[in-house]
Formats: structure tokens, sequence, C-alpha cells
């Protein structure tokens, strides 16, 4: 085993106002390894990723990323962990006043020194790699939802970031639209070789993209096993999840029996 | 009685956070003015975004508080018959103070709320935080062109105003009242001096910036807002208060700075 964890995870609390989110998360993101957050809805899974982007100061614990805590650095050195980051928000975040093209091109208009001519070159293959042909000059609004969302994957590719999030990157697509964004998930990391983290609700079809599945259940992390060892888990939570969620058939007792 | 002293100190906490934010705020919007890199595009864009696009308002505005100032100034000016004092008094007034306060009203109304709207919107649809995981600086970014702009625009704005506003003023008093043409212009040459415009500048450039950093900070920190600052009706009360926050403090600043520069 020579993977090693670039995030971790240590005993993170967080309180909004009276309800505790999160209530000691224990978790490590292994390199070069896809990571799937599952859990029922509003459990926090997304409140997880913004702890790991720094968007988000946990009441207690601690956020290693790259070996440092990510909430004890001065802004300088978040900047540059940031540099390694791509994120793929849940409503794709795109800039609503910035045609496709230049929220694509925006990080490398900012970070690097590029010419426009080399800006354009990488911004339509990141385009080309998501599927998304001829809708360069068009406004994010003016996009369909799958599209956004593959748009938001090209511009936080663009970069060839190290680890990529994911924050439900199918949620209120259709099966066919959600497919594509899997497709485009499988081609980009086969050709980039990221971290990534996802949180999703799309079980099973996600397993078939992890390495790693943890669960959040009631704050805490219930396992984070892989996809083979989560189906078959005694874990009664886990359990839990898996039937309801995949149907009995899935769960550990419905392969004994079956 | 508890629950009153909890209140009162929820209260205060929250106005003393707010405060807070606000100086931060305005720390790190001025430092990444001065920070590489140094990008024209941006500020020229918002140039046009606070200046240019309010310069019909300034102008329509401007000329009727000339119109105005001259109609009141010649029939009261006129009962001590000294209605040949009436340039001065128009340009001394439109110069000192109801130019810089009022263009900095118009900009507020106009740009001010647009900015507050912009910078919320662009908080609560998560934005601001994919700026921030793109390690792009949204001081740098967002909030230092549009402080640049405004500091340029609003002396330049306040100046059409002035200028304007003596033009409506001739109008109405010379063309109109029949005031003397000659004594119109002599007695402001006379009685205008270069303090009298450095006052106006000075002021307006404060404003500028006040206008910028109030509007701006309570777009930014919208989901801080009090009582909830999401969604659409987030957005427009927070642009409200911007606005109406905006516009006290630069009648109050106006005061303080009068006291000092007079």
């Amino acid at each position: 085993m020579n993977e090693k964890p670039v995030i971790e995870l240590i005993e993170v609390t967080k309180t909004f106002g009276s309800e505790q989110v999160l209530r000691g998360i224990n978790l490590s993101v292994m390199e070069g390894k896809t990571t799937v957050i599952v859990g029922g809805s509003g459990q926090g899974k997304s409140i997880i990723i913004k702890h790991i982007l720094g968007l988000i100061k946990p009441d207690s614990g601690k956020v290693l990323v790259y070996g440092k805590d990510i909430n004890n650095i001065s802004k300088k050195e978040l900047k540059e962990i940031r540099t390694n980051f791509g994120v793929l928000f849940q409503n794709a975040a795109l800039f609503d006043s910035m045609t496709v093209y230049d929220n694509v091109a925006l990080p490398l208009r900012e970070r690097t020194n590029m010419s426009e001519k080399e800006i354009g070159e990488i911004v339509n293959e990141k385009l080309a790699l998501m599927d998304v042909p001829g809708s360069n000059d068009k406004y994010p609004a003016q996009i369909s939802g799958g599209m956004k969302k593959r748009v938001g994957l090209a511009r936080a590719l663009v970069l060839n970031p190290k680890i990529v999030f994911f924050d439900e990157p199918t949620t209120g697509l259709d099966v066919a639209k959600s497919n594509e964004i899997y497709r485009v998930f499988f081609k980009s990391q086969a050709q980039l070789g990221y971290t990534s983290v996802i949180v999703s609700h799309d079980v099973p079809k996600i397993f078939k993209l992890a390495d790693y599945v943890a669960m959040l259940n009631n704050g805490i992390i219930e396992a984070c096993i892989s996809p083979e060892e989560f189906q078959l888990s005694d874990n009664p939570a886990i359990k839990n999840y898996v039937e309801t969620t995949m149907g009995p058939l899935y769960s550990s007792e419905g392969m004994e029996g079956g | 009685m508890l629950k009153l002293l909890e209140r009162l100190g929820d209260f205060v906490l929250y106005y003393v956070n707010q405060a807070g934010r606000m100086g931060i705020f305005l720390f790190f919007s001025l430092i990444n003015i001065f920070k590489p890199p140094y990008k024209i595009s941006p500020i020229i864009k918002q140039i046009y975004i606070i200046g240019t696009l309010s310069v019909f308002v300034v102008i329509f505005t401007g000329a009727f508080t000339g119109m105005v100032l001259a109609l009141q100034g010649h029939t009261t000016l006129r009962k001590f018959g000294a209605d040949g004092l009436l340039g001065s008094a128009v340009a001394l007034s439109l110069i000192r103070e109801l130019g810089p306060v009022l263009a900095a009203l118009m900009v507020t109304g106009r740009a001010g709320s647009a900015i507050c709207a912009e910078i919320g919107i662009m908080r609560i649809s998560e934005q601001i935080d994919a700026l921030d995981c793109m390690a792009i600086d949204p001081y740098k970014y967002i909030m230092a062109p549009k402080f640049i702009a405004a500091i340029i625009a609003m002396p330049l704005l306040t100046a059409i105003f002035d200028v304007v506003g003596i033009f409506g003023g001739y109008m109405v008093g010379v063309g109109l009242l029949g005031a003397n043409e000659g004594a119109y212009f002599s007695s402001m040459y006379n009685d205008v001096e270069f303090n009298d415009v450095y006052m106006g500048m000075v002021k307006s450039l404060c404003f500028g910036l006040l206008i910028v950093w109030i509007t701006s900070a309570k777009g930014y920190f919208i989901h801080l807002e009090r009582g909830g600052g999401f969604g659409a009706e987030g957005v427009s009360r927070a642009t409200t208060n911007a606005v109406v926050l905006s516009s006290v403090s630069i009648l109050v600043v106006d005061y303080f700075l009068t006291s000092v520069l007079l």
C-alpha cells in the first residue's frame, strides 16, 4: 500500500445555530483515487467539501491538505493550496454575466501569463473534451443544466488541478445527461489523473466510479471503504442506507439470502 | 428582562461585527488596488458602468438644481438689492455643497444599487466561492476595479454637475429673470476660490469611496445579513439597505468634511 492521503479531516465539528451538522468527522482522501461521500439529504455532505475548500471554518478539529492545516495558514498559503483545486459546484456557479468561453478562460487569464491565442487553444480543447460544441458565445442562462455542469467541469479542469471536487454532479439531470457527465468524468480523469472527491446521491451508479465510499450519517463518517465492502457492510447505518437506496438485493443480507 | 438584555446584546454584537467586517473589507479592497497584476480593462469597464452611464442623470439633476437655485436666489437676493451676486451664490452652492452631495446621491441610486445587487447575486449563487476556490482573490478581481473607478469617476461627475448647474442657473437667472449677464459671471469669478473647488473635489472623492465601499460590502456580506440574506428577497433587502445607508452616510460625512475643510 503506497497510497498517501492528500486530504485529512480530523475530528471536525460544525454547528449552525442550534444544529450540530458535523459531530467529529474523520476522513482521509487518497492521492489519485476517487472518494465518494454519500448520505441522506441535508446531512451536511456539501459542508464537508466546503470545509476542505476553506470556505467554512470548523468549530473544532483540523482540515489538512497536503499536510497543512488550512485554517492555520496565511491567506497566501491558502491561495497556493487552492491552485491545486478544481471545483464543480452543485449549481455549476458559472459567472452569469460572462459567456461560456470567458467562464472557462477566466482562470487562465487571471492566474497565468498566457496569450489570448494560447488561452483560446486550451479553452477549446477543454470544451471539446467535455463535448460542449458551438456554445462558446452563449451565456450560462442560454444553455441546459447538463451543459452548465459540463462547462463547470471544463472550467474546473482548465488549469489541470491535482484535486477535483464534485458537489452533486448529476443532481437534477435525467439518466442520459447524468451518464454523459460520468462519461466525461471517466474521460477526463483517465487523461489528467486527478484525485477526486464526489458528493453524490446517485447510488448505485456512483459506485462504479468510486475507489472509496464514505458515508455521512448523523454528523459522523460511518466508514470510508471500497464500494464492494460498502455494499456488504454489517454496519447497521450503511446496511440500512444500501437497502433503502439500492433495494435489499444489493445488501449483505440480500446477497446471503439470494 | 433577561430576554430584553439578551436581545440588546445580540443587537449590539451584530452591529459591532458588521462594523468590523466593513473595516476589514475596506482594508483588503484598498490593499488590493496596489497589488499586481495591474489590468486596465476591468477599470475602464467599471468607469463606464459607474461613471459614463451616470452622466445623463447627473446632467439632468445638475441642470435643474442650478435652475432652481437661480430662481430662489434671484427672488431672495433682489429683496436686498444684491441680485448682482446671483452668479457667485449659484456657483458657490453648487461647487462647495450641492454638486458633490447630489451627484453622489444620484450615483448611489443608479450605480450603487447595481453594485450591491451584482455582488449579492454573485455571493448567493456561489460565484464568489468559485473565485476563491480558483485562487482568484475576489477583492482583487471584483472590488479593486470598482474602487478605482469610483475614485476616478465621482470627481468627474461632480465637475459635470457643477458646470451644467452653473449653466442652468445662467439660463434661468439671465435668460428668464433678466439678471445681468456680466454680473452673473464676474461675481462668480470674484468669489469662487481654489479652496472652494478643492473642498468640492475632496468631498466627491470621499463620497465615491463611501458609495462603493458600502454598496459592495453589503452585497459581499449578504449571506451574513440579519434575518437571512438569501434569494431574490435577500438581494432586494440588501440593495435597499445599501442605498439607504450609503445616502445617509453621504449626508453625515458631508457635514463633518465641511466642518474640517471650511
